[in-house]
């Protein structure tokens, strides 16, 4: 836009450089960064005056108050999409990193992209079958939901968000995976890279990698750049788009990091103040619109620190996303995959896009059911743990025998294991038939009497599990 | 309102204000300006909404209502002399608006799916054609608020126009009954002063001005929500306020949604504020669906929605709640019983924070800024059932749901609402685990309208209504305390009536407090069933209390199914049969009589 370089910078501080002096600026615009020949890229977060606060990207190693000079470039922070972009791999800012040379820009976006009007929003109503039973019979993933897997350090969220891609049920419709890496360890990467591979998916991943060794600045803009790619594939070419995000906790990190280096009052934890707005303006970005084919349907992925769910990220992030899938280690060192904990995880969709005209006419009042006999088996189970199995009701009795089936036969399943929503149903009714029929309080009697003791699908491998 | 923008005609030529600064969504100008607090300005070339809210000798701040990326330092700003308003008139119901006012359908229009800046567009539309039934006469005298016209808004609600806020003297000319735009002049007034006034039929109104009441009423009816938790155990009355607090996933939204759909209020005004965006998709579809059953007509009808989800500016969130309430206290002036819902007042005050933060002012508890409680106490406050200036009587009852961070209920925002409203719906997460809906906790949730609306219940719905709660609250206490010690040693060893208060509690929460909201007959419980069911259990309980004493064992009565048939009765008694409460009664009878004549 204007080519006045300006030479010096007036501070370094962690990421951010301030410049003095400086005229004509906008908010957010991208700015250049020359020191030494080697070049980065800022963009601009505060103006005061004359004087503009940087984020740099690639990080304020090496840089220098004197020798540094920089260049507006007169214009937000975009990135170059195009349906090539399929398949490539990408660095947090938009920059591919596989070698295979630049991508022919069909559009250039905004990476902050805009707020999608409500009216013109179609609420979502498909859902996705993703041949896991804990999630199709309890927390169906609907096509245009954000619905985030909540886990901690050491629990198996990689491989249960790669079996979700590998069996998500998206036949018929043009699909696109983005995978979106935020301070991931490498292998945790290249794991997904493998798994993509494995299943004949990897020309259909866009990739964008943030390792955890890369600067904090990119993590704050990979999330954006895989939305902004996301959006347009399923805008211009109607695809459905799924959005894996992994690890939320280090991006809100970041951003932590990013805003205690610009001097901002903390709010809980040290987590910015407007740490909710942030994530919404990432968590809302999926969904559906109305006349559109495609669909922008989002996993975020993120580890709760001590495995406490009250902690910010996990708190904010439920607020805001429809629902969530939480797994627990002590199932998890029970040695039950996928561990997901049923009374914590939720769908919010689910209501509208289960019975007859999705799923199965019995959903509802299956799941609804088994949620409630659920928490009936934690009281069973926490009487128990004071006066011993044995003194129980021969009802509580019945309870932890149903929950000790539910766990190894409902949750339990194998990684290649690609359960139709019937099987998971039908499961649920097995076990069901396992507590007398007056316990069985949220079933349509009529429902009751077709069903109870008629399924039997699974045969009770208990003891030879794993 | 026309004179207000005229104290702002003195402002010097030639020294135009200029942005200084940028960070987020607060703006500031360098230097003396003579801005003055909460005045509207447009930012930049794209002529983006701001409001002033800190002038200093050497700086005004602004916050603005829209997305600042790509604004210069150094675009103009242009102040407008008038602070942020609601434009008031016909057409607000059935819109959805943003939180400054702006209907979201005509953005659509402009922008497409996505909303860019800087758009212009009217809240409300001035080329349609109401057909107005003129009611005051060349000559009258009139006073603010008086009532001078009317229309039909939708086919349900008569909008009614009343003479604004600082006009009253005698009408000089007066329009024939017929179809008017907005803009049109219906009226000329002859003020005191000897001016004469052009009246239309709009009004503009400062979002964070109460408008004006004659007197606050005592509140004596309930607003009946046909959600039996609330109107049996935690009525609220027509007027008062509300406090839904609940972590993720308890159920706010949901319950928001029921009273919006089901509460016998004429107008729901609701505001979501700061949550998703896919919530207010579906509130427009199945508002446009819904049939009201007194109406007959779509829900739509009656309700204006204002929504700014999570991902829209954050400073439009802080006024979403008092465009919200300014729309709703209009109406409320018509005469009529307004609730507004407001999902969630959390994101709100986070709002507050957010600002607050961007101007380093010094905080509070958690971040928060001091005036939090002050802010929270002024909307809480304009809740109430009031005499309005034109003599009519109309309500506006607020429902603000909270979102305390982590489920934890001690944080500034729970605290400070408490203090304000004396109604608290306390939603429970194990509730919600258990897929019990309304997750509404019956130890820790309150209402202290009670004793004012004793009258009321004992005169419409039967004299023993206040009795039968009471007994279901004991019985419900009595479990609550019996559960301490079946924890610790199992329910076997509990005497037969310690376990008949366990069963009828169990049938009280199954069978009363838990409602299905998908369910057709249970959606809405009317409050006559509400009683009936109330009534029946106590029968039961009272009969089976005599067995007992008779030494026939709980276990017994268990066996028959009586209980069981209670807890069915909300799904299989359709709630225009209430008469089948009395064969249920029979039924429970004779089963009962079977056990007692096996044990004589």
């Amino acid at each position: 836009m204007n080519n006045i370089e300006y030479i010096g910078l007036s501070q370094i501080n962690g990421p951010l450089i301030v410049i003095d002096g400086i005229e004509n600026d906008c908010y957010e615009e991208l700015v250049e960064i020359i020191s030494k020949d080697e070049k980065r890229l800022g963009r601009i977060i505060q103006i005061e005056g004359n004087r503009a606060v940087i984020q740099v990207f690639e990080g304020t190693n090496g840089l220098s108050l004197n020798n540094t000079r920089t260049r507006l470039l007169g214009e937000p922070m975009k990135f170059a999409v195009s349906r090539d972009i399929l398949g490539r791999i990408f660095d947090g800012v938009g920059r591919p990193i596989d070698g295979y040379g630049e991508i022919f820009a069909e559009a250039k976006l905004d990476i902050n992209g805009s707020s999608i009007n409500p009216v013109s929003r179609d609420y979502p109503r498909d859902y996705i079958r993703t041949g896991i039973s804990s999630i199709d019979g309890l927390a169906t993933l609907i096509k245009g939901q954000k619905l985030p897997i909540f886990s901690g350090s050491g629990m198996s969220h990689n491989e249960l968000a790669a079996q979700i891609v590998s069996q998500a049920n998206v036949e018929g419709s043009d699909y696109a995976i983005i995978f979106a890496a935020m301070g991931v360890k490498n292998d945790v990467a290249q794991y997904f890279r493998r798994s993509f591979e494995e299943t004949g998916v990897l020309s259909r991943v866009v990739m964008f990698m943030n390792l955890a060794n890369d600067p904090i600045i990119e993590r704050i803009t990979a999330p954006r750049c895989a939305l902004t790619a996301a959006e347009f594939l399923a805008a211009q070419y109607g695809m459905d788009v799924l959005v894996i995000m992994t690890d939320m906790t280090s991006y809100a990190e970041a951003l932590r990091e990013f805003s205690s280096a610009k001097g901002e009052i903390p709010g809980r934890k040290g987590y910015p103040g407007y740490l909710y707005s942030d994530l919404a303006s990432l968590y809302e970005r999926a969904g559906k619109i109305k006349n559109i084919n495609g669909s922008v349907t989002q996993i975020p992925i993120l580890t709760m620190p001590n495995d406490d769910i009250t902690h910010p990220v996990p708190d904010l992030t439920g607020y805001i996303t429809e629902g969530q899938i939480v797994l627990s280690r002590s199932l998890e060192q029970k040695g039950i995959y996928p561990s997901v904990s049923v009374l914590l995880s939720l769908s919010r969709l689910m209501k509208d896009g289960i019975g007859t005209k999705y799923t199965r006419e019995d959903h509802s009042a299956v799941s609804n059911q088994l949620y409630s006999s659920y928490a009936k088996v934690e009281d069973a189970r926490s009487l128990a743990s004071v006066i011993g199995e044995e003194d129980l009701s021969p009802i509580d009795k019945l309870y932890i025998e149903f929950g000790r089936k539910f766990d190894s036969i409902f949750l339990n399943q194998s990684k290649s294991d690609n359960r139709t929503i019937d099987t998971t149903l039908d499961l649920g009714w097995q076990l069901l038939s396992l507590l007398p029929k007056e316990e069985l309080d949220r079933l349509d009697p009529k429902l009751l009497e077709q069903k109870y003791g008629k399924v039997n699908v699974i045969e009770d491998n208990t003891d030879s599990m794993n | 309102m026309n004179n207000e923008s005229e104290s702002n005609g003195g402002r010097p030529q030639g020294s135009p204000l200029r942005i200084y600064g940028i960070n987020g969504p607060v703006v500031t100008i360098s230097g003396h300006t003579d801005l003055s607090m909460q005045e509207m300005v447009f930012v930049g070339g794209k002529k983006l909404i701001g409001e002033v809210i800190n002038i200093s000798d050497d700086k005004t701040t602004i916050q603005v209502y829209e997305n600042t990326t790509g604004l210069y330092s150094g675009e103009p700003v242009e102040s407008t002399g008038y602070p942020i308003r609601a434009t008031l008139g016909p057409g607000m119901l059935s819109n959805i608006y943003d939180g400054i006012q702006r209907p979201l359908k005509a953005i659509e229009n402009i922008s497409g799916y996505y909303i860019k800046t800087g758009i212009d567009v009217s809240s409300i539309d001035y080329e349609k054609k109401w057909d107005i039934k003129i009611l005051a006469n060349e000559g009258q005298k009139v006073n603010p608020g008086d009532i001078y016209a009317e229309c039909d808004e939708t086919s349900v609600i008569k909008h009614k126009f009343m003479i604004p806020g600082n006009i009253s003297g005698i009408i000089e000319s007066v329009v024939l009954n017929g179809k008017y735009c907005v803009n049109d002049e219906i009226l000329k007034i002859k003020t005191e002063s000897g001016e004469i006034a052009s009246i239309n039929l709009t009004e503009k109104w400062a979002i964070r001005k109460p408008r004006p009441v004659k007197e606050r009423l005592e509140p004596k009816t309930p607003l009946i929500t046909g959600q039996r938790v609330i109107d049996t155990l935690f009525p609220i009355a027509k007027g008062g306020a509300a406090a839904i607090p609940g972590g993720f996933g308890t159920g706010k939204t949901m319950l928001q949604h029921q009273l919006a759909k089901w509460s016998d209020a004429d107008i729901i005004v609701y505001v979501g504020c700061g949550e998703r965006g896919n919530e207010m998709t579906q509130v427009l579809e199945e508002f446009s669906e819904l049939v009201d059953p007194k109406t007959g007509k779509s829900m739509l009808e009656r309700t204006v929605l204002i929504a700014n989800t999570s991902n829209m500016p954050v400073a439009a969130r802080e006024a979403s709640i008092y465009t919200g309430i300014t729309i709703a206290e209009y109406y409320r002036d018509m005469g009529y019983h307004v609730a507004i819902m407001a999902d969630s007042t959390s994101r709100w005050a986070e709002a507050l924070r957010e600002i607050s933060g961007r101007l380093e002012e010094m905080p509070a508890e958690e971040g928060f800024p001091a005036y939090l409680p002050s802010r929270l106490s002024a909307f809480y406050e304009r809740s109430g059932i009031v005499e309005n200036l034109n003599g009519s009587i109309g309500s506006l009852t607020i429902i603000g749901a909270v979102s305390p961070q982590g489920n934890d209920f001690s944080e500034p925002v729970t605290q400070n609402t408490k203090r304000f409203i004396r109604c608290f719906w306390a939603l429970e997460k194990s509730l919600a685990y258990s897929r019990h809906y309304p997750a509404i906790n019956w130890t820790t949730s309150y209402s202290e309208y009670l004793v004012e609306l004793d009258g009321w219940f004992t005169e419409n719905v039967n004299p023993e209504f206040n009795k039968c709660r009471a007994i279901i609250k004991n019985i419900l206490n009595d479990e609550n305390q019996l559960m301490e010690i079946v924890k610790l040693i199992g329910s076997d060893l509990l005497a037969d009536d310690q376990k008949l208060i366990l069963e009828t509690a169990r049938v009280i929460r199954s069978g009363f407090l838990q409602q299905n909201a998908t369910h057709q007959n249970d959606s809405y419980s009317p409050i006559e069933k509400q009683y009936l069911i109330l009534e029946v259990i106590i029968k039961l309980y009272d009969r089976a209390k005599e067995l007992i004493s008779r030494s026939v064992p709980v276990s017994q009565l268990k066996e028959s199914g009586v209980f069981d048939m209670i807890i069915r009765a909300k799904y299989e008694i359709p709630n225009d049969k209430l008469e089948m409460f009395g064969e249920l009664l029979d039924s429970i009878e004779k089963k009962i009589k079977e056990i007692e004549d096996r044990y004589n």
